[in-house]
């Protein structure tokens, strides 16, 4: 594999397929459509511009990926985030999804506007198969596997063998993925792992072996390092060829990368290993990577400043409890925390799952609940030992709440709503 | 939480929560330490995880919802253990919510849809629903007043996401009669008179029920019913938060539930001729 600074054309091993009749139909009514649904206030029309395409061609999404070199990420989460790390890390220009439409049509769209032969495309978990299939990546990256939407929920030891089989498809592929996961690595093995040990843990959904069924054993690192588990049926936790390290990465070379990040929390110093590894899976220098990921200062909206009539305020999404998890771990002790959630078909229905949010964390402190469900995240935060301040209206709460940096944590839709409140341009 | 034994303290044992907790069960824990702690009640929970004895002495135990296979696997690492029969045999509360629910009874459908015998606590059996049930439910209280002194239990409040069929046996009592949800399921045993559907079930100190939410972090008053048997009669507290909370379901959440509910059989009414289940037919030849 060539070390190139940035990759560029020359790199592409293929040459793009040449576009029949139907394929240039499809794409230009999709836009067409596209066009006319965004004029008329209903969205992006990203979604729909794909399904229209899609339509009229199924074979469309293969036809626009051939020729790229691709990488796609998937996970329950940090897709958003690690997909605009890797592209960033790339350098020079690149298809991607930055929308987070990530299914079939979000992914067209992506590809029908940018003529670029290097994509890096994030995945629903359950669309991997069909994504892999028309796009055939050189680089898969497997974040991780937590429950998701429970109203919903497809169990993780089951998304997992949809990924393991859809890695056996594909010979080569090489699968950036999350040794710390039982259930990422159980599918990894089944393309080329590359290790990555991202430092943090979330062992709520790996209490049982995906080989075995045994309940795994989860023991401290002796050097102190994060707690490595495995199974009586001797599957147990890969030795990691990237590791987070308190300053930066270990690489596998066994050098160490310092490197530093806009984006806080250590989740996402996590997400940047990830997009390192995949950037070098693609022939790009780790360290050249590194300096790219550094400036990414927004995702789509995520850790966007929000003006809140006069208070400034932090945004930060979260969409299930790993990821609540991690929100609330990006929240200074001195920081004023409002949260916003609701339970509308794209959140799942049900709420009981902000139950296994460690809210437990902000006990204490006065923290703002606002969003359709406010009086049901009242009720946790109170039995948490917090004080919750319920008010329906954003501005309003953010002058009942008291002084300090404060910073607003939303779930998917509640998220989309604070967004009128960035203050200046978005960062795509 | 501690091992070390308070012997004034309600003992709460929280039954493999990293096996039976997939859909924020543990919240029940939280909220019946929480209850005792603001009245300032001493008291202890006790985690036990798969490979923990658990202790014979709690004065309640929590069994969560999971996963078919974590379920199965939670009944025989029970019945090995025999300490949750025992203690029930000598009047501790038992809560066991959805596949934690179906365990405490006769028999349920373990993996692959073999039934599985339970640990029989609960005089109920459970079999399959034609259709998953997922969705926000409200059940009137059942007659037998739970509450205190006798009282009927306000209406529970809940959501479920369950494909138990439970039938109730002569000796367990309903929890409640289903307004809005599925609950236990139509079977013919599992109806409580002129077709209404029963939801839950409760057989001395021992409850069973599909209500997630969590069950007790949404009804207060089931939560301080199952604490008054084990700690006696306790002072009131404000639940004006959990009274918005309950309100605010009644009146926005449940009457969309129940909405589309009614468009969905509609929807299935027209569809029928293509698609009649296998159960609604075997119905028709019956007759």
């Amino acid at each position: 594999m060539t070390k190139a600074p940035v990759l560029t054309d020359q790199d592409a091993p293929r040459r793009a397929a040449p576009r029949s009749l139907r394929t240039q139909v499809a794409l230009g009514a999709g836009r067409v459509v596209g066009g006319l649904s965004r004029r008329l206030g209903r969205g992006s029309g990203v979604v729909v511009r794909g399904r229209v395409a899609l339509a009229l061609d199924p074979t469309v999404l293969s036809t626009l990926a051939s020729g790229r070199r691709t990488a796609v990420v998937t996970g329950t989460n940090g897709k958003s985030t690690t997909t605009r790390l890797l592209a960033a890390a790339l350098g020079g220009p690149v298809a991607t999804n930055a929308t987070g439409a990530n299914m079939g049509p979000g992914i067209l769209s992506a590809l029908d506007d940018s003529p670029s032969l290097l994509a890096v495309l994030e995945a629903d978990e359950l669309h991997v198969p069909s994504v892999m299939r028309q796009t055939r990546p050189e680089v898969v990256v497997a974040l991780n596997l937590t429950r998701d939407q429970l109203d919903r929920t497809h169990e993780v030891s089951r998304t997992a063998q949809v990924w393991g089989r859809a890695f056996a498809d594909r010979p080569g592929v090489v699968v950036v993925a999350n040794a710390a996961d039982p259930h990422v690595v159980d599918a990894a093995e089944q393309g080329r792992p590359v290790w990555v040990d991202p430092g943090l843990r979330w062992t709520e959904d790996a209490s049982v072996c995906p080989r075995c069924g045994a309940v795994l054993d989860w023991v401290e690192d002796p050097d102190g390092g994060p707690a490595r588990w495995s199974s009586v049926c001797g599957f147990a936790m890969p030795t990691a060829d990237y590791v987070l390290t308190p300053g930066g990465v270990r690489l596998p070379d066994g050098e160490e990368l310092a490197f530093s990040l806009l984006l806080p929390g250590e989740v996402n110093r996590g997400n940047a290993i990830f997009a390192l590894a995949a950037a070098a899976a693609l022939g790009v220098d780790a360290r050249e990577a590194a300096r790219r990921v550094a400036g990414v200062r927004v995702v789509d909206g995520r850790y966007a400043t929000l003006d809140l009539g006069g208070r400034s305020a932090r945004l930060l999404l979260a969409k299930n409890p790993a990821g609540w998890a991690a929100a609330l771990s990006m929240v200074s002790g001195d920081a004023v925390m409002a949260i916003g959630i609701n339970a509308r078909i794209a959140d799942g229905t049900d709420t009981s799952w902000l139950w296994d949010v460690p809210f437990e964390r902000l006990a204490g402190r006065v923290v703002g609940a606002t969003g359709d469900r406010r009086f049901d995240l009242a009720v946790r935060l109170h039995y948490a030992g917090a004080t919750p301040i319920v008010e329906e209206d954003p501005v309003r709460l953010a002058h009942r709440l008291p002084a300090g940096p404060m910073v607003v944590a939303a779930n998917y839709t509640a998220f989309r709503e604070m967004r009128r409140y960035v203050a200046g341009e978005l960062d795509r | 939480m501690s091992l070390t034994r308070n012997d004034s303290a309600v003992r709460i044992v929280h039954v493999y929560p990293n096996l039976l907790g997939t859909y924020g069960d543990a919240g029940n824990a939280i909220v019946l330490r929480g209850r005792l702690h603001l009245r300032g009640l001493p008291v202890e929970l006790i985690a036990v995880e798969p490979g923990q004895a658990l202790p014979r002495e709690g004065d309640v135990y929590l069994l969560g919802g999971g996963e078919d296979a974590k379920q199965t696997a939670a009944v025989q690492m029970l019945r090995a253990d025999g300490s949750l029969v025992a203690a029930a045999g000598r009047g501790a509360a038992v809560l066991g919510i959805c596949a934690g629910y179906q365990l405490l009874g006769t028999t349920f459908l373990g993996v692959g849809g073999v039934p599985t015998e339970g640990l029989g606590l609960l005089d109920v059996t459970t079999g399959r629903l034609e259709r998953r049930a997922v969705g926000n439910i409200l059940a009137r209280a059942a007659e037998g007043g739970l509450g205190a002194d006798g009282a009927p239990l306000p209406e529970l409040i809940g959501f479920e996401n369950h494909g138990g069929a439970t039938t109730l046996g002569a000796q367990a009592l309903p929890l409640g009669v289903v307004e809005i949800g599925v609950g236990n399921g139509g079977g013919e045993n599992g109806t409580a008179g002129a077709g209404r559907r029963t939801e839950g079930a409760v057989q001395g100190a021992v409850f069973g029920t599909y209500l997630h939410g969590p069950v007790l972090a949404l009804n207060p008053d089931l939560a301080d019913a199952i604490l008054a048997r084990v700690a006696g009669p306790l002072p009131p507290l404000d639940d004006s938060l959990v009274e918005a909370l309950r309100q605010h379901r009644r009146e926005h959440v449940l009457p969309a539930t129940e909405r589309s509910t009614r468009a969905r059989s509609v929807l299935r009414l027209l569809g029928r001729r293509d698609s009649a289940p296998s159960g609604a037919a075997a119905t028709l030849s019956r007759r």
